[in-house]
């Protein structure tokens, strides 16, 4: 892996999303990464949750993943699918009952015996600031990931489960199940 | 903790002192304290954990791409949404996206949205009692383009109450949504105007204890950018975090 240097440019801040962001972001077919019910399909679905367990109707999540293979997708067509373009992007507001649910491809391992995992982006009135976690996809593949093996107990909280359809992973903001949540370098 | 379950304003802005003056130069506060409970909605939704330092992966130093085929440039003018002319003051605001680098960030998707100029939202959960105004949504798409610039035409939105407090009103403010070359450098923010007189009492823009990352939200009034008998500009430039890949071939730096 190659770093730069740490920028000099100062960042510029974030800010909540707020509550009023429906009418803007969410679109037709933002979670529809393929049709769901589609060869090879899957369903990656959660709850948003407070620190006291109480759902958060108003969140947005965003998934950012590589293909079934391991490539890293460059593909336009994300904001107006074409039902045969995987763009390996998406995004879902949750409904009333804090649930969120995307119609997906398994992601694969970028580099050979990497543990899969979706890169997760949450929003949420209340939140100042969008959090970034992971949401590994379960195997053999994580007993010998650096992220999980640094993250000591709370590493369940960073592992979807197997669900009927496909993967269920709770995101909890707060609270004695709080997810971890990532930084990176350069800010 | 323990919070009045309806502060006033002076309640709010003594919590928002008191903070200041914990202020540590050694942390600076660039970025919105994810506990700051002036806003209480924050309470029970920030981590309470700090956030846990991990190296990008492969798919965290690469970022969704967007096209041609996804935003209209019709999108980027917010006030020719219907069939007419919306109310209010008619702008024009623009900048360039750049990575923490001074890269441009190219052909990216810029997201907006705002409140009307009565400081009404087109959201079913808005109730403040200000008018919706038919020939204004508030909601807009543009494409960077190679210089890492956007422009777009909107109304100068009205500032807001809200209920975090009572008598609480928002300074008055454009939603940013934005993407930048990688994974890590997605972000949510807000765009203020110059000389807004609710700042000091805004626990959200507050949340940034940094008085110097605080102002690089606030966009500049450029007469430049001001078209006779027409609009006024604003320009605003927004800088993303660092970036972690190699240049590629086709990414050369900005000369
Ligand atoms: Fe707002």
């Amino acid at each position: 892996m190659s770093t730069l240097p740490t920028p000099g440019a100062a960042p510029t801040p974030g800010q909540t999303v707020g509550p009023f962001f429906h009418y803007a972001l969410p679109y037709e077919g933002d979670a529809e990464l393929v049709p769901a019910g589609s060869a090879g399909a899957i369903r990656l679905h959660g709850q948003v949750m407070d620190g006291a367990g109480v759902p958060v109707p108003d969140a947005l999540v965003e998934i950012w993943q590589a293909a079934p293979d391991g490539s890293v997708v460059q593909q336009a067509g994300s904001l107006h699918r074409d039902g045969w373009t995987f763009t390996g992007w998406g995004r879902c507001a949750t409904d009333r009952a804090g649930h969120y649910s995307f119609s997906t491809l398994l992601p694969g391992s970028t580099e050979p015996g990497a543990a899969p995992f979706f890169a997760v982006t949450v929003f949420a009135r209340g939140l100042l600031d969008r959090l970034l976690t992971r949401a590994y996809v379960p195997g053999d593949a994580l007993d010998a990931d650096p992220l999980l093996a640094s993250v000591g107990p709370r590493r369940d909280t960073l592992i979807a489960s197997p669900d009927p359809q496909g993967l269920l992973f709770d995101i909890h903001l707060q609270g004695p199940r709080e997810t971890v949540f990532l930084t990176f370098p350069g800010r | 903790m323990t919070v009045p379950i309806l502060s006033t304003q002076a309640d709010v802005s003594l919590e928002i002192a008191a903070i200041a003056d914990q202020h540590d130069a050694a942390s600076p506060g660039a970025q919105p304290r994810l506990d700051y409970t002036p806003y209480r909605s924050a309470i029970l939704r920030h981590p309470t954990k700090d956030l846990h330092h991990a190296d990008p992966e492969t798919i965290e130093r690469w970022a969704p791409c967007f096209g041609p085929q996804d935003v209209d440039p019709l999108e980027a003018d917010l006030t020719i949404q219907h069939s007419g002319e919306p109310i209010g003051e008619r702008i024009t605001v623009t900048g360039r996206v750049v990575d923490g680098d001074g890269r441009p960030v190219r052909r990216q998707l810029v997201e907006v949205w705002q409140a009307n100029a009565g400081g009404r939202y087109i959201h079913q959960r808005d109730q403040h009692p200000a008018p919706i105004d038919p020939n204004f949504t508030g909601a807009g798409r543009i494409l960077t383009g190679d210089d890492g610039s956007y422009t777009f035409q909107t109304i100068k939105p009205g500032p807001y109450p809200w209920k975090n407090h009572r008598n609480a009103w928002r300074p008055a403010h454009i939603h940013f949504s934005l993407f930048g070359t990688e994974f890590t450098q997605r972000m949510v923010t807000q765009m203020y105007f110059p000389g807004d007189p609710l700042f000091a009492l805004d626990p959200i823009y507050q949340s940034i204890t940094d008085a110097g990352a605080r102002d690089r939200l606030v966009a500049t009034y450029d007469h430049n950018l001001t078209v006779p008998e027409w609009s006024t500009g604003y320009r605003w430039d927004i800088v993303l975090s660092g970036s972690h890949r190699t240049l590629m071939d086709d990414e050369e730096p900005d000369a």
